[in-house]
């Protein structure tokens, strides 16, 4: 391996550096249609009637539809795998427009116009009359009787309610001298605030609708498409640029059908959908925010007797990813600190709320700090280092699920903790903060994430991968795990190269933009996939291509072909290491052979029966300023184990992004919801408090490289664990500075404001001081 | 793509004057960073906008005739930050302006586009407030100068006549001599951010550094408009550099100040806030002037 484990410039640095790379704005001709959404403005009710009459006046307006012009066809918009299973099918509750709104910001109408100002002075002119209905935004009272209904078929707005039963948790809790800790840890809605605003264009051409769009999965996307317009998957095709990121809001069918429906209402013209911001924020995609209870009855040494959780998961008004988060989460709860009785509900709920679907971590985040804060309360209650009670109870090397047939091969978390607390000095830290008394703080706290790799044997895994030969011996390769901003480009280059023997990775030219009607079959970006799944069909396609090279030599050089290998980008004789051919000079002759002419490629599909455990964690320094109110986060260290590392600097970025969106999670984000009208209040990225630069210390990535055994390459998840710890980290060092545990992420002074209050902890330091 | 339905430049003050009279319902604009974000929000949408960016006579800081610092109302916060009379005279002006955002909305924004706005929260204008600065305004009948105390007339509304525009800001010398003065910017997060509550504090000290000779004190965000706290200045004055004053001033500020509950942020939080904001501003303003606490 010359080019895997380097850390090699980014495939696409230069044109993204230079700005020379399209992204879907870019590719789309200027001339085209623009489309606005017009969005519901109460949080439930049933559109009475609409008046498009002054809308329709502007000049430029071209179209008006609305919820009573649309197919009354109901869609799935989750970025799942299809199940040709119907009872594993995601839930189909959605039209391209609806009369039954059911969250301020639900699409009613659209507007197609000559340009932008025409289509947002139209989409101010249309009037909604609504009839209003109750509404409900909080996930418990949501489920009470009697609360207002969302969806017929789901009754106290469950979606889904799931369990664990492991053990008698009942009996267990009643053995003598066990120590009860219980907490409720809530997180908030946050948004994905990828740089780019979703953005697709649609037109019609040779009996097909092409789309164009900033979306994470362009083979899901086609089929919804199709769905969704009633029309046979074909007819669509599905283009994907690059992305200005995504964090699984676009691993979701957004406006791709809607838009590939208003260029069938103009005639099969050029229809551009650009969201802006403020609609990115409420009709797009969420986090689920999920309230957490958990209980644990630990004896006095530490160990796990009994432990129960409940989740309740806030889906917002539609199904899109729906349970799966949340009972993603919940799965996490008896495998990262193993107990033999364990009782767990989770439930999945509707809410008048803008939808939540993917976000980076899938549940984990919100388990996370649920489950991170309350280790640290079990910890508090039990006098002992909350460090070493994680060392005590967590999983274990050897480690077996017996769903997931996922083992833990190394001692990975303790690996990981080791690394953590070493980087930070923990031991000399925690002692030196033991004793504060004044009005400023310092503390030192520590989460552990629990992760998978990919969906494995909840879904299926399947990827398919291309490999041609060119003339001068590069080699073009077409995956369908896309290219989202994450680097996956870069990693395929390089497994590639190797797994081929090019000399360099700039030899392979990954097709970065996929195209449904060319791509081979993947289901594209999501979960921390890309690099372990696409890596299986990588390998395989490499070596089936690499085969028919060495045959072709054989016939060129008259050499046995197990004496033949490719290295370096040359056919050599291993028996001797002597250099026969370069791979250009094969390549060539091949093609242009006047008694055999080949075009030499491969093409195959793997389909991954494994998954792969990613754990690590998150060291975090905090100071607080407790008069006001404030956390600043000092150092920071996330430790992963994610394999092989096929790119160092890339990985190292990757985490960095991660503990960027941990901090904002566990400080400052939240989307927040009137309580009188369900209008959201802060959508937009003045008032949404995303973490900036000035606000992030020196963000430290380590890693503890243990090698995969079930992976091509070694390599495991590292695309969503770097969100998962953050958040609890930072919690657990204010706790371990002020002595008072903050259970609602996120920390924003207006919560410690509260919890401080609570405390005794507001009072006059400057008296105390004189 | 901007709703607008007609943009008139300015290349000086006359014209600018004289397009606002041709065109009185039109908009002005500076720097556009409020003006285009609220008419891409639609709040402005469609609206004509009559632009002074080009007037670089409005740029730029000097001392006037009568020693006053005299701030053209074009003056980029950037600017302002860097320039060395500021730097030398109200130094903590710049400072506050520098909390603007971020470094490409300080190279747009002015400081008279912020104090134009009339909104409670500009960073510049708990401190112009502070230092009680002087508002020009020029318009058909010449030049009108305002306290900035009267210039806010209330959230969103500043006395600008239907043909003025606001040409300067003028801090005279005798707010400034002997005087330092620290800005605290209370907000959500470190940069990129609106105040949740500003607080600016200046002091003139007695030769011995003592005893506080004058405090100022003025807050964003604490009422509909910037606003002075004038019992805590009234209880400063004359008092002697101690824990105790500053104790004090901070309780004082408790009778001035009245914010609102909002989704932004509780009353209760404000004041407990602003306490404390009031006490750290004088500490530090007192360090600055060379006294010992």
């Amino acid at each position: 391996m010359s080019n895997v484990g380097k850390s090699v410039a980014r495939v696409d640095a230069f044109d993204k550096a230079t700005g020379r790379a399209r992204y879907t704005d870019d590719r789309c001709d200027k001339g085209a249609l623009i489309a606005r959404v017009v969005h519901s403005t109460v949080a439930h009710g049933v559109v009475k009637s609409i008046d498009i009459e002054a809308a329709s006046k502007v000049p430029g307006v071209v179209k008006i539809v609305t919820c009573f012009d649309v197919p009354d066809i109901k869609f799935p918009t989750a970025g799942h795998p299809w199940s040709t299973d119907p009872h594993h099918q995601d839930v189909a509750d959605r039209l391209l427009l609806t009369s039954h709104v059911r969250f301020y910001g639900d699409d009613v109408a659209a507007v197609v116009a000559e340009n932008e100002v025409a289509a947002a002075q139209a989409a101010r002119l249309i009037k909604i009359e609504y009839e209003e209905l109750p509404f409900v935004l909080d996930v418990q009272k949501a489920m009470e009787d009697g609360a207002p209904q969302l969806h017929e078929k789901f009754k106290n707005n469950i979606l889904n309610h799931t369990t664990i039963r492991n053990g008698d948790y009942e009996s267990a809790r009643k053995e003598e001298g066990l120590i009860c800790v219980e907490g409720w840890y809530d997180t908030p809605t946050v948004q994905h605030c990828h740089i780019e605003n979703h953005i697709c264009y649609a037109y019609e051409e040779n009996g097909q609708v092409v789309v164009v769009s900033s979306t994470q999965i362009p083979h899901i996307t086609r089929r919804i498409c199709g769905q969704a317009l009633g029309i046979p998957w074909g007819k669509v095709r599905l283009v994907k640029p690059y992305i200005g990121g995504g964090f699984g809001n676009k691993q979701d069918a957004l406006y791709e059908p809607l838009c590939a429906y208003l260029t069938t209402q103009v005639g099969g013209r050029l229809v551009k959908l650009d969201v802006p911001r403020e609609d990115t924020f409420v009709s797009n995609r969420v986090r689920h925010a999920i309230r957490t209870h958990i209980i644990s009855y630990m004896r006095p040494d530490g160990t796990f007797v009994a432990r129960k959780i409940e989740c309740f998961s806030d889906q917002g008004a539609y199904a899109s990813h729906g349970h799966g988060i949340v009972a993603k989460g919940m799965g996490a709860f008896p495998q990262q600190y193993p107990c033999p009785n364990v009782e767990g509900d989770a439930y999945t709920v509707f809410t008048n709320k803008s939808v939540a679907g993917a976000m980076r971590g899938y549940g984990i985040p919100q388990a996370m700090w649920a489950g991170e804060c309350h280790i640290d309360d079990c910890a508090r209650a039990l006098g002992v280092d909350p460090l070493e009670f994680r060392f005590k109870n967590i999983m274990k090397k050897g480690y077996r699920d017996g769903f997931s047939k996922n083992e833990l091969y190394d001692d990975s978390y303790v690996q990981c903790l080791e690394k953590g607390k070493a980087y930070l000095d923990y031991d000399r830290k925690v002692a030196e903060y033991a004793k504060q008394t004044g009005p400023v703080r310092r503390g030192i706290g520590v989460a552990a994430f629990w992760y998978n790799t990919a969906v494995w044997p909840i879904s299926l895994e399947t990827s398919s991968c291309r490999m041609i030969l060119n003339q001068d011996g590069s080699v073009q390769v077409q995956v369908g795990e896309t290219e989202i901003g994450q680097g996956a480009d870069t990693a395929y280059a390089q497994m590639t190269a190797d797994v081929i023997g090019l000399a360099d990775y700039k030899d392979v030219h990954v097709v970065s933009c996929q195209d449904t009607d060319v791509t081979p079959f993947g289901t594209g970006a999501y979960a921390s996939r890309q690099t372990y799944t696409a890596g299986f069909s990588i390998r395989q396609t490499g070596l089936l291509l690499k085969e028919r090279i060495l045959k072709y030599a054989c016939e060129l050089t008259r050499q046995a072909v197990y004496n033949l290998d490719i290295e370096e980008g040359n056919i050599v004789r291993t028996t001797d290491g002597r250099v026969l051919m370069s791979l250009g000079e094969l390549a060539t002759e091949a093609l242009y052979s006047l008694t055999h002419s080949e075009h030499l490629s491969a093409e195959s599909t793997y389909q991954i029966k494994n998954n792969a455990y990613s754990f690590g964690c998150t060291f975090a320094e905090v100071e607080v300023d407790i008069p006001m109110c404030k956390v600043k986060v000092l150092d920071i260290i996330n430790v992963h184990d994610c394999g092989k590392l096929i790119n160092p600097a890339l990985a190292e970025a990757q985490v960095h992004g991660g503990m960027s969106m941990a901090i904002g999670y566990g400080v400052s984000e939240q989307l927040l919801f009137d309580e009188k009208t369900g209008k959201p209040l802060n959508n937009n990225l003045l008032d949404y408090k995303l973490s900036t630069f000035m606000d992030h210390p020196h963000l430290e990535a380590q890693f503890v490289e243990n090698y995969e055994p079930t992976s091509a390459f070694g390599t495991k998840a590292l695309g969503e664990p770097p969100a998962c710890s953050g958040a609890p980290a930072i919690r657990n060092a204010v706790f371990n500075a002020t002595g008072v545990g903050v259970n609602r992420a996120p920390m924003t002074p207006h919560v410690l404001f509260d919890r401080f209050s609570e405390e005794g902890l507001i009072r006059d330091f400057w008296r105390e001081e004189k | 793509m901007y709703d607008m339905k007609a943009l008139y430049e300015a290349g000086s003050v006359e014209e600018a004057v004289r397009l606002r009279i041709e065109h009185p319902e039109a908009q002005i604009i500076a720097g556009g960073s409020d003006v285009l974000v609220q008419m891409r929000e639609g709040k402005r949408a469609g609206k004509e906008l009559i632009s002074i960016y080009g007037i670089d006579a409005m740029r730029g800081v000097s001392i006037d005739e009568n020693e006053a610092i005299r701030i053209g109302s074009l003056t980029s916060f950037s600017h302002i930050t860097r320039d060395p009379i500021i730097q030398k005279y109200c130094n903590v002006l710049g400072e506050a302006v520098d909390m603007v955002g971020g470094p490409q909305i300080r190279n747009i924004g002015t400081i008279g586009g912020n104090t134009c706005n009339g909104v409670t929260s500009a960073d510049s204008a708990s401190t112009l407030h502070a230092w009680e600065a002087i508002v020009e305004l020029t318009g058909s009948n010449g030049v009108r100068r305002v306290p900035i105390k009267e210039f806010y007339i209330k959230a969103g509304q500043v006395d600008i006549k239907p043909d003025e525009i606001q040409t300067a800001i003028i801090i005279p010398k005798e707010s400034y001599e002997g005087t330092y003065g620290h800005y605290i910017k209370y907000a959500m997060r470190n940069a990129m951010d609106i105040a949740t509550l500003g607080c600016s504090v200046n002091v003139r000290l007695s030769a011995d550094k003592k005893t506080i000779e004058r405090a100022r004190i003025a807050y964003g965000v604490a009422g509909p408009v910037p606003m002075r706290a004038e019992s805590a200045e009234r209880y400063a004055a004359g008092k002697s550099v101690s824990l105790e004053t500053v104790e004090q001033f901070g309780a004082e500020v408790l009778n001035d100040i009245n914010p609102r509950d909002s989704w932004r942020a509780s009353k209760a939080f404000r004041q407990h806030i602003a306490v404390e904001m009031a006490k750290r501003c004088l500490v530090c303003s007192i360090k600055l002037a060379g006294g010992e606490i």
